[in-house]
């Protein structure tokens, strides 16, 4: 029997690799798609909120599931936004690595 | 009798002011001869008021705020205000009657004639009141009128000094004034002073506040009254034409603040304290005036020093809780001073503006008629019997030797020098030879001056007399203190114009220098040095606070915290963005720690 904590024990693992390819990784697609990860473990958690909390009418609860497609749809936006600055970066600096970009440090 | 009749001898002089100030500024005689009418308007509604014994008028409320405060515009009319009335627009009428020969010339004679009405107008108003409110309003109109006619001859740099220093001297009493009317209100809940007299008794139990509010008072008429020590404005103020000084010193200015203290007498006589300390800022300054008045060559400075000397005499009878002695002599002191006054302006005028006593003498034949008023006047003054001075001064005597005998004591020495001074100016200017071309030369002024010196002669000399006296005020009840005080206010005035006479017969100069005395005791040296550094002092003080606290601490301060936060805060950009995803994962982890488990 596969319970809550099982899911939330998955979430948090791929939390964490998300979160660590962040803090490690140099290559900015690398961690982009570390970003992906961690949202994908929040929504996980939230899946799994849903279908482990079911209501008198034998219902699971759906609003943790909609907001599963928000972050969903706000994370491709996010995908785009970012892929669009990481080229418009690549254009100029021919590098990806996030050790060449500190020009904002004082 | 109609009850607005009484606001007649109020409005007149007013409605002659606006009249000419609006209107007939440019017509001189015309002017003038409004302001005689309004002024004879006034005096014959208060005698007709006099005579009739009127007590009531018209009673408007001006603010009513639901029984929590209210102002009304009333008259007070009883025997004072009734008496006073008659002899302030008495006098004021002589004076403006007078002022015409010696204003004859004047460019300004409309203006002046215009602030004369103001001023009675004013006067009239301190005397009728029959609330603090009022009182006050009147008692700072006559602080500016004042102001104007000293300043008459503005152009004069002294003049125009003296105008301001009048009116700001006067301005320092008046606050503490103003602050005593507001305790009055707060203790008792009105500003009425018939209401006020009532109450008075639940307060007996505050000796303290009793006392502060008595001498907050007594400000307002060391103010006005020139008591020591705000006394230096009033020679000064003989800058102004000398009807003017005639008018401010006899009757009406300098004797608004021993009416007002009259009026308000159950305020101080609740307090004992402040009764002694009243009486003795009469003594000083009595004593003062008449020492400073020894060493003065000025013929209107002389008179304006007895005319304090004179003050404290009746200041020290308030003190001393008689209220008629101190009427009295404000009664036959206002006809002899204005008697005075028009005698050396008439001499002044006669010798072409020459105020020296030492560029007179000889003047008893050139002008007889000034001469004779001015020698009643004289001998009014120094309490010659039997003179109206001699009376008067009497009864203060008399109630300081049964009260006080220190205070006696001094009154006596002033007595002796006020013996002393007037017959000096007296055997100056009048006997002896003339000291100058002017004074040879010099001939007797024109009727329309000579002849109120006349009537106020006739009233300097009668004034005194009970049967004349007692139509007009309650005299002091004279106890049986013996012969003995008027023996030796007698003793002391035979005294004193015997030396004088003996120092000053056939000189042309001053025998005696007193530098102390010749400089008013530098008074006035003393205060503009006060003035000076306490000046200095504030304009350091604010220096500092505006070039260290100001400049160097609040902005100087502001922009160097900003820029050293500035400069801590950047040495956290150090431009590694996996450092920053480390302390962001830190900084979350903690928040969680914190809201999870530890709360």
């Amino acid at each position: 029997m596969i319970t809550l904590g099982d899911y939330l024990i998955v979430s948090g693992i791929l939390f964490a690799i998300g979160f660590a390819g962040v803090m490690v990784r140099r290559n900015l697609i690398i961690i982009l798609m570390s970003l992906e990860l961690m949202l994908n473990a929040a929504n996980l958690s939230l899946v799994a909120f849903s279908r482990f909390r079911v209501g008198p009418d034998g219902l699971p609860n759906y609003n943790a599931q909609v907001f599963v497609f928000f972050v969903i749809t706000v994370a491709a936006a996010e995908v785009a936004v970012g892929l669009a600055i990481l080229v418009a970066l690549f254009r100029i600096r021919q590098t990806t690595s996030v050790r060449d970009i500190s020009s904002l440090k004082f | 009798m109609n009850l607005m009749f009484p606001w007649l001898v109020l409005l007149a002089p007013l409605v002659s002011a606006a009249a000419i100030t609006l209107f007939t500024l440019r017509w001189k005689t015309l002017s003038s001869a409004i302001s005689i009418a309004a002024v004879l308007v006034s005096f014959i509604c208060s005698c007709l008021i006099f005579a009739h014994g009127t007590v009531a008028a018209a009673e408007f409320t001006w603010i009513g705020i639901n029984g929590v405060f209210r102002v009304p515009l009333g008259l007070t009319l009883d025997p004072l205000s009734r008496t006073m009335a008659v002899l302030v627009s008495g006098i004021g009428a002589l004076i403006h009657i007078y002022s015409l020969g010696y204003m004859r010339d004047d460019e300004g004679k409309s203006r002046y004639f215009a602030a004369l009405s103001l001023f009675m107008f004013a006067m009239l108003g301190i005397v009728f009141a029959n609330n603090f409110v009022m009182l006050f309003i009147f008692w700072e109109l006559v602080g500016f009128t004042s102001y104007v006619l000293i300043g008459h001859w503005f152009y004069r740099d002294a003049a125009a000094d003296a105008a301001n220093k009048a009116f700001i001297t006067t301005r320092i009493g008046d606050f503490g004034f103003m602050i005593g009317i507001l305790m009055v209100w707060m203790a008792t809940g009105s500003i009425v002073f018939a209401e006020i007299a009532p109450r008075m008794s639940t307060l007996a139990g505050h000796p303290l506040f009793l006392t502060t509010v008595a001498l907050l008072i007594f400000c307002g008429a060391v103010g006005k009254s020139a008591q020591f020590p705000l006394h230096v404005w009033l020679p000064d103020a003989m800058e102004g034409p000398t009807p003017v000084s005639a008018l401010i010193h006899a009757a009406t200015m300098v004797a608004a603040g021993v009416y007002m203290l009259v009026r308000v007498a159950f305020v101080i006589q609740g307090s004992p304290t402040a009764l002694l300390v009243v009486a003795w800022i009469g003594t000083i300054t009595a004593v003062m005036a008449a020492l400073i008045a020894t060493q003065q060559d000025d013929i209107k400075r002389i008179l304006a020093y007895s005319t304090l000397s004179q003050l404290g005499y009746m200041v020290m009878a308030v003190g001393l809780a008689s209220n008629d002695a101190a009427v009295f002599h404000l009664f036959t002191h206002a006809f002899f001073k204005a008697l005075l006054f028009l005698g050396a302006g008439s001499v002044i005028v006669m010798l072409h503006h020459e105020q020296n006593i030492w560029n007179m003498g000889g003047l008893s034949r050139k002008l007889p008629i000034t001469f004779a008023s001015f020698l009643v006047g004289a001998l009014a003054l120094i309490g010659c019997p039997p003179f109206s001075g001699f009376f008067s001064k009497d009864a203060i005597l008399a109630l300081a030797y049964e009260r006080n005998t220190a205070i006696f004591t001094v009154a006596l020495l002033t007595a002796f020098l006020t013996a002393f001074y007037v017959i000096r100016m007296l055997v100056i200017v009048f006997f002896g030879n003339a000291r100058s071309d002017i004074a040879r030369e010099s001939h007797e002024s024109p009727p329309v001056m000579t002849v109120p010196l006349i009537v106020l002669a006739l009233f300097a000399t009668l004034g005194g007399f009970a049967f004349f006296a007692r139509s007009f005020l309650t005299l002091p009840v004279e106890r049986k203190v013996a012969i003995f005080v008027p023996a030796l206010a007698i003793a002391a005035l035979i005294a004193g114009s015997g030396l004088a006479i003996a120092l000053y017969r056939n000189r042309a100069s001053e025998p005696v220098d007193l530098e102390l005395l010749r400089h008013k005791f530098y008074f006035d040296e003393v205060y503009s040095s006060l003035i000076h550094w306490t000046q200095e002092l504030l304009a350091h003080v604010s220096a500092f606070v505006d070039r260290w606290i100001i400049d160097v601490g609040v902005i100087g301060g502001s922009s160097r915290g900003a820029w050293g936060i500035g400069a801590l805060l950047r040495l956290v950009q150090v431009g590694n963005l996996q450092a920053y995803v480390f302390l962001f994962g830190l900084g979350g982890v903690a928040i969680i720690y914190f809201a999870v488990f530890r709360f």
